[in-house]
């Protein structure tokens, strides 16, 4: 019962090669300071840095948070230094860690996105992540990512800014009607690679007070509760825009769970909540994705993306030459 | 409310050591009223552990619905010598999490994290202190009162609680410090009243140059005032609810004045859990104050 555990794990995220398909999601890892106490950054597919915004920015009142049956929602409210200081404290912190940046920008208009993308011409960063949803200020309130004529327009603008070697990622949100129609509308618009899926609003009621328990009032449900809806997004992203590169993400917490995302579409994978249950997580992801591919006669990350797409011959086909571990293949 | 504190000069806390993730036994389970008290073998957080740092544990087993850690004050803490280290950590049981960790049994194996925080500062040596537990809180100061001792400071203690079910540690304390005054609301033990009824005596009796205090928010609100009053600083261990206890999610911020009097929202969990009192801006606990940094860039 010999496993060949020798799987190509390096992916990419369009031009940017990655050692593994493993990532940190935006707001779960900081920009990467407070893991290094448990483990090397630098042995990760990649950090994506918590979303900075132009300014200074304080964040929603306390309580920001609410555990939830297998999940949790926040009401962090984008609480961040600024771009100038990211730049100056974190994003050179990650860099002389050794990791790959996948930084993420967030704004409250386009202007914002372009300045944001502008101030980071020159910076070290491996790909732009545009975290479109957040509220347009500018269409009272209504969230980029809900809309396609606003999402693609951040989008172009922000590819137009940005270094053109540097690839930019739209990040998705789920609480649209069809999400395809985003995807499509982003990708004509320039976006060379697409992250979802970002949090779905939530509500909860503390009974004591009975008032809403965050201080935001409402707040993005994140965890393993939100998984079915990601992996649902990521498959029918992929078959809308089987072109782009998917980066993700929704409650992944095992090496299993990520082939899932793998499998529905996704190029890599983003590890959020999980880290808050278990620091380690994207590390230890790294090596049970490793042993998943591994036992399923894979011998690459690229040849299982968007496997869950072929048809059972197709798959039979592809696999019919491979010797997977005993017990596995039937 | 925030007026400047007089500083005795306390010694700028050793940089602690990082903390880690390790799977410890229970080595043993005594009730103490309505707590639950662990000890813990987990030699790599004890290594590293000061009085005022906590660990966080996972709840619920390993395919639990909670995702999120609970926190715990760490005292009774000793570094492995012939045994290999042991922590302890006493539990109230209030939700579901909480509820879980108060069933398991000697044997059983816990995920923790931890050390987490920035430990109590020390003032100079000799400098006469009192300290400040109210329920459970009084557990972290039990090994703060025993560095302080130790570096010949006088030590007097105050612990408190709604009623005497609820109080935590007032015999291993009078042993320790020779005496000990207790308060609970309902006068089930010692005097009825608050901690802070004794404390302004206390203060003086001893000449005080600092408090330490450990309880709920109101309580070490109460504790800060009656500080400020007599020109000292105090210095509390907060308690507010964190999603990972390791500074990357900015759930358990707090508005804090820094040193540059600037006011931020600043993270409890690395930043704190100790935070002197008077640069806690208490009222705004919980709102959005205009003035705090990065308000006008919502
Ligand atoms: C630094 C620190 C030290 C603490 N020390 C102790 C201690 O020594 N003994 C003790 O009994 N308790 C202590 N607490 C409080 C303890 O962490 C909470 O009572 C516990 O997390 C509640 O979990 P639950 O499952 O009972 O409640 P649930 O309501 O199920 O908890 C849901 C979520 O909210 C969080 N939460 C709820 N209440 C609190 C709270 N009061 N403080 C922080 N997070 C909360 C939980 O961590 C969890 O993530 C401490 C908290 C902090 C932050
Ligand atoms: C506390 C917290 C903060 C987050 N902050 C951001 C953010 O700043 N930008 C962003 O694009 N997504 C943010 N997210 C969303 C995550 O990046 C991710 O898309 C989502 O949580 C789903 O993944 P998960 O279930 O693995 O956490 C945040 C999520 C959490 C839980
Ligand atoms: S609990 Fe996550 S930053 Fe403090």
């Amino acid at each position: 019962m010999t496993m060949d555990m020798t799987v190509d794990m390096t992916t990419s995220l369009a031009s940017v090669e990655l050692a593994n398909p493993v990532l940190t999601a935006s707001g779960c890892a900081a920009a990467g300071r407070e893991l290094s106490q448990f483990f090397d950054v630098a042995d990760l597919g990649g950090v994506v840095t918590k979303s900075i915004m132009l300014k200074p920015r304080s964040g929603r009142p306390t309580p920001r948070m609410a555990e939830t049956p297998s999940g949790m929602l926040n009401s962090i409210g984008l609480q961040g230094p600024g771009i100038d200081s990211f730049i100056a404290n974190d994003l050179s912190w990650l860099r002389q860690a050794g990791a790959r940046a996948v930084v993420s920008i967030a704004g409250h208009n386009t202007d914002e996105f372009v300045s944001l993308a502008k101030r980071l011409y020159h910076q070290p960063v491996d790909v732009l992540e545009v975290n479109i949803s957040c509220p347009n200020v500018e269409s009272r309130g209504q969230v980029f990512a809900c809309d396609p004529i606003a999402s693609a327009r951040v989008i172009s603008a922000v590819r137009r800014a940005t270094n053109p070697n540097v690839p930019i990622f739209a990040k998705l949100s789920p609480d649209v009607t069809d999400i395809t129609q985003i995807a499509r509308a982003v990708a004509d618009a320039g976006a060379d690679g697409i992250s979802l899926i970002n949090t779905l609003l939530g509500l909860d009621i503390d009974l004591d007070t009975m008032r809403p328990t965050l201080g935001g009032t409402t707040g993005g449900l994140s965890g393993p509760a939100i998984r079915p809806v990601a992996l649902r997004c990521v498959w029918q992203v992929h078959q809308a825009v089987p072109q782009l590169p998917l980066l993700g993400m929704g409650g992944i917490r095992t090496g299993q769970d990520a082939l899932q995302f793998i499998l529905a579409g996704a190029s890599a994978v983003s590890v959020g909540t999980a880290i808050f249950h278990d620091p380690t997580a994207p590390i230890r992801i790294i090596a049970e994705l490793e042993a998943e591919l591994a036992r399923r006669g894979f011998r690459s990350v690229a040849e299982a993306v968007g496997f869950a797409h072929l048809s059972p011959e197709e798959q039979a086909a592809f696999l019919a030459n491979r010797s997977p571990v005993a017990g596995v293949a039937s | 409310m925030a007026g400047e504190t007089v500083d005795p000069a306390p010694a700028p806390a050793p940089a602690p050591a990082g903390p880690v993730q390790e799977t410890g036994e229970i080595f043993d389970v005594t009730r103490f009223g309505e707590y639950t008290q662990f000890t813990v073998v987990a030699p790599g957080v004890a290594r590293a552990y000061q009085p005022g740092q906590f660990a966080a544990v996972a709840v619920g087993g390993p395919e639990t619905s909670m995702l999120l850690r609970r926190s715990f004050a760490l005292y009774g803490v000793k570094p492995g010598r012939e045994f290999a280290g042991t922590i302890q950590f006493v539990v109230a049981a209030n939700g579901r999490g909480t509820e879980w960790l108060v069933q398991q049994k000697i044997g059983a194996r816990l995920d923790l994290v931890g050390p987490l925080g920035v430990p109590f500062p020390l003032p100079r040596p000799g400098v006469p202190a009192v300290l400040v537990g109210g329920g459970y809180g009084s557990a972290p100061l039990i090994p703060l009162a025993e560095k302080l001792i130790a570096q010949d400071s006088e030590v007097e203690v105050i612990v408190g609680a709604a009623t005497a079910g609820r109080l935590f540690g007032e015999l291993q304390i009078k042993r320790l410090v020779g005496t000990v005054t207790v308060t609970t609301d309902d006068g089930s033990a010692g005097q009825r009243g608050w901690v802070t009824d004794p404390l302004p005596s206390a203060i003086e009796r001893l000449g005080a140059e600092i408090v330490y205090a450990c309880g709920p928010m109101g309580m070490l609100r109460a504790v800060g005032e009656v500080a400020q009053a007599h020109a000292i600083p105090a210095q509390v261990a907060v308690e507010e609810s964190m999603a990972c206890g390791i500074g990357v999610c900015m759930t358990c911020v707090l508005p804090v004045r820094g040193s540059d009097g600037v006011s931020r929202f600043v993270r409890s969990c690395v930043e704190g859990p100790i935070f002197d009192a008077g640069r806690i801006r208490w009222a705004d606990v919980g709102k959005l104050p205009a003035d705090l940094y990065g308000a006008d860039g919502m």
